[in-house]
C-alpha cells in the first residue's frame, strides 16, 4: 500500500532501512525516528538457529494501514512507512522496519514507539522459531 | 450456510490446512464459530486465546456471519 505520505510493505526479501528513511523525509519535518526490529539469537536461554514469519496479507496491510491512520491523526504525523519482512529469517536480519516524519522530534518518538507496539498486538502476522529442541509458534500458548 | 475458513500459524497446525470451509446449518456467532472449532480441534483450548477476522476484520463474539464470507483463525499475533 503507498500513497505520498504512507508506504506499506510485507517482503520476503531483505528489508532496506533507506528506503524506508528516505521515504519519510519531507520539508516540514523537524524530527524523523526509525525503529528497526532484528531477529535475536537467543530467546529465554535457549539458541535461536532462524525465524520464519508468515502473515495474513491483506489484512495485515490493513492493520499496518489503520496504526498509520491513527498516528497521522494523533501526531499530526507527515510520513509513515512500515515494512515487515515474511518467510526465512537468518539471525541479525530485519524483522521490521518502521520510519516516521513529524515536525517536532517528541511526537516522531512517540508515534514510532506506538508503531511498533500496536502493530506487535493487533497485525495478523505470526513468528516460529527454530530452536535447538524444536519448532514454535511464538506466544501461541500460555 | 457454508463460510470459507483460513488458518495461520499454530491454527494451520492444529486444523492440519491452510484452507478449508465450514458448514452451519442456520445462523451463526463468531461465538459459535470458535466453539464449533474447539469441538472439533480441542487443541485450540491451549492456546492462549484465538480471535475471529471475517473478511480480514477482527469480530467479536456476537458478530453474525454469513454465506460465502471468508473467516480466519488469528492466534495470537507475534510479528515485530
Amino acid at each position: 500500500m503507498m500513497s505520498e505520505k504512507l508506504d506499506i510493505r510485507i517482503n520476503d526479501r531483505p528489508l532496506q532501512i533507506l528506503e524506508c528513511t528516505n521515504f519519510v523525509k519531507d520539508a516540514r519535518a523537524g524530527g524523523n525516528t526509525v525503529f528497526v526490529g532484528t531477529v535475536r539469537d537467543q530467546t529465554k536461554g535457549e539458541k535461536v538457529l532462524k525465524l520464519d514469519f508468515e502473515s495474513y496479507k491483506p489484512m495485515a496491510i490493513k492493520e499496518m494501514a489503520k496504526i498509520a491512520d491513527d498516528i497521522f491523526a494523533k501526531w499530526d504525523a507527515l510520513k509513515i512507512s512500515i515494512h515487515h519482512r515474511v518467510g526465512t529469517c537468518e539471525i541479525g536480519e530485519i524483522a521490521v522496519i518502521i520510519a516516521v516524519s513529524t515536525p517536532h522530534r517528541a511526537a516522531a518518538f512517540e508515534a514510532c514507539q506506538y508503531a511498533i507496539d500496536t502493530l506487535k498486538e493487533t497485525v495478523p502476522i505470526w513468528k516460529k522459531e527454530y530452536l535447538e529442541s524444536g519448532e514454535v509458534w511464538v506466544a501461541a500458548t500460555p | 450456510m457454508k463460510v470459507n475458513i483460513l488458518a495461520f500459524g499454530i491454527a494451520k497446525d492444529i486444523v492440519g490446512a491452510r484452507k478449508g470451509e465450514m458448514d452451519f446449518t442456520e445462523e451463526a456467532s463468531i461465538a459459535q464459530v470458535k466453539d464449533a472449532l474447539t469441538e472439533r480441534f480441542p487443541k485450540f483450548e491451549a492456546l492462549r486465546k484465538f480471535s475471529i477476522a471475517v473478511n480480514e476484520e477482527y469480530r467479536e463474539d456476537d458478530y453474525i456471519i454469513k454465506e460465502g464470507d471468508e473467516l480466519a483463525i488469528i492466534p495470537p499475533v507475534s510479528g515485530g
